[in-house]
């Protein structure tokens, strides 16, 4: 089942492991469209195919250089995604520093009791 | 008096276009981990932290068993959260579905959640894989984290008014 391109926002976009690559090597700096195709050893349609979505979502811009586009990375969209997991896993490392507080009891218990007994 | 390691910390990621992943280390063994997520005693006394009480904490641990999470946090607002248990293995593996009762049609929005112990000398890795029907819906899950992120900012907004009054 081919899986359709159809991606609104940055948080898809970035969900496709390829664009991942994408945007970890323009991280490194500007990139024509060959490099990105010899680097990630893709077919130029298919990393153009992904250069679209990234662009459509704002998270790749290109300029012309000559005959060649140049991509870069553009990285706001990606501090959404990035502020919005911070802000999940703060929630989630608060719970589970309490839940640490638990098992550490529950630990103890068990040392007094004996582990076998229920 | 132990000395205690470096806190371990949760790592969120997001796999792919549907799905949340949660990752945390624990020092206790899986069972331990297991007993604190499904016995309600236990679960009061962690799942809120310390932004509220939790009401709630039912658990019908067999398949096809309900269970239903409240928490009224500290500003007066209550946050809850059911589902139905799909899948037990004791110690290793919980499968159940998921629903915010804070969207309307929550129900249809369920996400079906799969939770690992994993062991290895007597520490636990719980993996929490949050997977939604559509990308929609996991969208709708990350946009209530921003709102509660929203909540913590008036938090504080209230918290530094109030030292000006």
């Amino acid at each position: 089942m081919a899986r359709v391109a159809t991606t609104a926002d940055a948080f898809n976009a970035v969900a496709e492991p390829r664009r991942r690559e994408i945007l970890d090597v323009l991280a490194g700096g500007e990139r024509p469209v060959n490099d990105l195709v010899e680097l990630l050893e893709l077919a130029q349609p298919q990393v153009s195919k992904h250069l679209r979505v990234l662009r459509a979502v704002g998270l790749v811009a290109s300029r012309d250089e000559g005959r060649q586009r140049v991509y870069r990375l553009n990285g706001r969209p990606l501090k959404e995604i990035h502020d919005w997991v911070k802000r999940y896993e703060r929630t989630w490392n608060e719970r589970f520093d309490a839940l640490d507080d638990v098992l550490t009891e529950l630990k103890r218990e068990e040392k007094r009791h004996g582990r076998k007994r229920r | 008096m132990v000395a205690s390691a470096a806190k371990h910390r949760a790592v969120v990621t997001l796999p792919s276009d549907t799905q949340i992943q949660i990752q945390r280390d624990f020092d206790a063994p899986k069972r331990l981990v297991y007993k604190a997520w499904t016995t309600p005693e236990l679960i009061k006394r962690w799942w809120s932290a310390k932004r509220g009480t939790v009401t709630t904490a039912d658990v019908d641990l067999h398949v096809g068993g309900r269970w239903r999470w409240v928490m009224m946090t500290d500003r007066g607002f209550e946050v809850a959260f059911h589902g139905e248990y799909r899948e037990i293995v004791p110690n290793e593996r919980l499968v159940y579905t998921e629903v915010f009762e804070g969207i309307p049609n929550g129900d249809e929005a369920a996400a079906l959640t799969t939770m690992t112990f994993a062991e290895k000398n007597g520490r636990t890795t719980l993996t929490i894989l949050v997977d939604h029907k559509l990308k929609a819906h996991r969208d709708m899950h990350v946009n209530s984290g921003m709102e509660a992120g929203l909540q913590d900012a008036l938090d504080l907004l209230e918290q530094a008014v109030s030292t000006l009054a």
